[in-house]
């Protein structure tokens, strides 16, 4: 019983300092149009190689995605690079396997993307004691809070894109200073969309990242744009099948109901109910 | 059982096996010939929905069984194992997660119709009561299913859940210790959830049929609640109502799959998504949406009471407010059945419905100022309503004379009918000799 007390009390302690677990307080959430919005939506393959790329060059130096494969950015529905090229990626990182005599290996289009730390140790102590989180699931464990009645219009317009959203405010608000009077740590960079300051110093600025594409203009904006949605087909990767599905059954079921209301009426139909 | 069979098997082989076994004759009493009231209407349908809903539970949970690991380290990871490496892995188990919302949805459907119509009263008391059973097995199996993803949300669930148990006087710890398997929410706490999470929708069916069985003693209720006093009143259960009952479930299908497909995450909450962590607890712990109103009334108690401490007097009201629902029967002494013959109750019972969802979003909200009132409010007219409201009602009431039968209930509705379309007939002329005139 103490335990329990004494574990609630300390978690709600550490909790505190983290301002990304709490529901944000700064300016509110500029929500985006997605390609993958809607039940129509799909996602943008461009735009999700370009978020790979603003997630190879910028968030994987720190963060992991360890739930993903090489092989899911070949495959239908995601980024669909070609085969050869991510073999040729994966052949660039390397797999720790103490059954071999070098004790590590290339990687191949099966293996699960490499973290890059090897423990929870030696994350914080590279990261300033903080924990960046897994991107695997990140854009479905974030998510923008909607009030009575807007939570019942998101249901009936299959709004599932607060993650992505969240993410995207997360990496376009962050401001040199505090506001005046805003207390933040050390360590910390003030961010207006939270509220607060986070640990996370602003990994973006304009002309971060190379696209090939000379049409994408190279911004903050674009790549915050970018990589939320490649973080949202993370968390989500058979989303556009999944929607295809839905459509035809959907159609099926209108008209399963339509048959089976004549029926129903012409079986009625002789009885005074 | 009283026989509705009109089964003549004919072949020799038929005829041997009903001899020895009478399956078929027993399926064709009670799923085809069994009379069923004319007048029942959609309203009745939801029995037969959540019918299908629990056997779409278990087969989706079967399915959902064969990959699932049910150990802390890996239970989250092999949830998304499931809907990111199982072959359709994503709808099977968003279809079970959705499924137990729209499951929930049904039977509140369900028992609203049956406080509304007045079905828990006799000779259906032991059905009613059987079914406020499977309403407590579901709330059990429901909630021991979301702690299985092993996300923060299930974690917190479970820790502040299992805790209510520890404020029983005398025993509170040692039944806590007993259900987590431990002094804290851990590893033991994770198998026994999953054994009892496979185990108790097998139980739920069993009561379901018990649910079915007293059903058929009486036969079903109706809307004007008179009972049925000819096969006049009566259509055989097959085709009538099979097929009124699948154009039913085809329909709650729609919403269902617009869930599972397009939106398979929203019903939930974001934080399941989340590795669940002991050190860091949530900004704010909710349950599902369907255990809001019971959440709310819990929380509603922050005071004591004589020798009854807050946190033991909250356990009570929660676990109070379903428990009177099973002694509803005898707390409504009202002769006549069906709210539509009661004009004193029925604003009563709306209200009785609007405070229910007042409670359901005060479930989800922090439990602070205006908030906390609203609750205490809130639980107070839930009580209310059954012990005094009812009570009371069913002496101090005259209800509006009742039809002699079903048949002429439906006659003189068919009669109404006429006589307003003549009516409007007759106004329309009017109208156009009125026109002429001018």
């Amino acid at each position: 019983m103490r335990n329990i007390f004494s574990a609630l009390a300390l978690s709600v302690i550490l909790a505190i300092p983290l301002p990304a677990m709490a529901a944000p307080s700064g300016v509110p959430a500029e929500l985006q149009k997605w390609s993958f919005a809607g039940i129509f939506g799909t996602y943008d393959t461009n735009q999700l190689q370009r978020g790979f790329q603003v997630f190879q060059e910028v968030c994987s130096v720190c963060h992991g995605a360890d739930l993903i494969a090489f092989r899911n950015l070949t495959e239908a529905g995601g980024p669909e690079f070609p085969e050869s090229q991510i073999k040729q990626l994966a052949s660039e990182y390397y797999i720790i396997d103490p059954e071999l005599e070098e004790g590590e290996r290339p990687a191949i289009l099966a293996d699960l993307w490499p973290s890059p730390y090897a423990t929870e140790r030696e994350t914080r102590e590279a990261n300033n004691g903080a924990l960046p989180p897994d991107f695997s699931v990140l854009a479905k464990a974030r998510y923008i809070p909607r009030k009575f009645p807007l939570n019942f219009y998101d249901m009936a317009r299959a709004y599932q894109e607060g993650g992505a959203d969240y993410i995207y405010n997360v990496l376009v608000n962050y401001e040199d200073e505090p506001p005046y009077g805003v207390e933040i740590g050390d360590v910390q960079q003030y961010n207006a969309f939270l509220g607060g300051g986070i640990t996370m110093m602003s990994p973006l600025m304009d002309e971060l990242v190379e696209y090939d594409d000379s049409t994408v203009p190279l911004t903050v904006e674009q790549y915050a744009k970018d990589v939320s949605a490649f973080m949202y087909w993370m968390a989500d990767p058979h989303l556009v099948s999944r929607k295809t599905i839905g459509l035809n059954v959907l159609i099926f079921l209108s008209v399963f109901a339509l048959l089976m209301y004549l029926v129903k009426r012409r079986i009625w139909a002789g009885v005074k109910h | 059982m009283s026989s509705h069979s009109n089964y003549n098997p004919t072949n020799p082989v038929e005829k041997w096996f009903d001899e020895r076994l009478p399956l078929i004759r027993f399926s064709k009493e009670h799923l085809m010939d069994f009379p069923t009231p004319k007048n029942i209407n959609y309203w009745w349908t939801f029995g037969a929905v959540l019918a299908i809903m629990l056997v779409m539970q278990i087969v989706t949970g079967i399915i959902l069984a064969m990959h699932y690991v049910p150990n802390i380290e890996m239970a989250f990871d092999s949830v998304e194992h499931i809907r990111r490496n199982v072959n359709y892995g994503r709808i099977i188990q968003g279809t079970h997660a959705v499924g137990a919302s729209m499951f929930f949805f049904a039977v509140y459907i369900h028992m609203f119709r049956g406080l509304y119509y007045g079905s828990y009263k006799a000779p259906r008391e032991i059905l009613w009561i059987l079914g406020v059973i499977i309403f407590l097995l579901m709330m059990a199996t429901s909630f021991m299913g979301y702690v299985l993803p092993w996300g923060q949300m299930s974690f917190w669930g479970a820790t502040v859940i299992t805790n209510v148990f520890s404020a029983i006087p005398l025993v509170g710890n040692t039944i806590l210790e007993f259900l987590v398997g431990g002094f804290v929410v851990d590893n033991p706490t994770l198998n026994r959830f999953f054994s009892l999470h496979y185990l108790l929708p097998f139980i739920i069916a069993a009561v379901v049929a018990l649910h079915i069985w007293a059903l058929h003693v009486p036969g079903n209720g109706n809307p004007t609640g008179v009972e049925v006093k000819s096969s006049a009143d009566t259509v055989p259960f097959h085709p009538y109502y099979t097929m009124k009952d699948l154009f039913v479930i085809v329909v709650f299908f729609i919403p269902f799959a617009w869930f599972v497909f397009f939106a398979p995450d929203i019903l939930g909450h974001a934080d399941n998504y989340i590795r669940a962590n002991p050190f860091i607890t949530p900004a704010k712990i909710v349950p599902e949406w369907y255990l809001l109103p019971f959440y709310a009334m819990l929380r509603a108690v922050d005071f004591d009471l004589l020798f009854i401490n807050a946190k033991l007097g909250g356990v009570i009201v929660m676990f109070g407010s379903i428990l009177i629902l099973m002694v509803l029967p005898w707390l409504d002494r009202s002769k006549t059945r069906s709210g539509n013959f009661r004009p004193m109750f029925r604003p009563f019972f709306w209200l009785f419905v609007l405070n229910f969802m007042m409670l359901m979003y005060l479930g989800a909200q922090a439990a602070e100022g205006i908030y906390v009132i609203l609750s205490k409010v809130g639980t107070a007219y839930y009580f209310g309503y059954f012990l005094i409201i009812l009570p009371i009602l069913a002496r101090i009431e005259t209800p509006k004379p009742l039809p002699n039968s079903i048949s002429e209930s439906i006659l003189d509705k068919y009669e109404a009918k006429a006589l307003k379309q003549e009516k409007m007939r007759g106004e329309g002329n009017s109208e156009i000799q009125g026109k002429g005139g001018k």
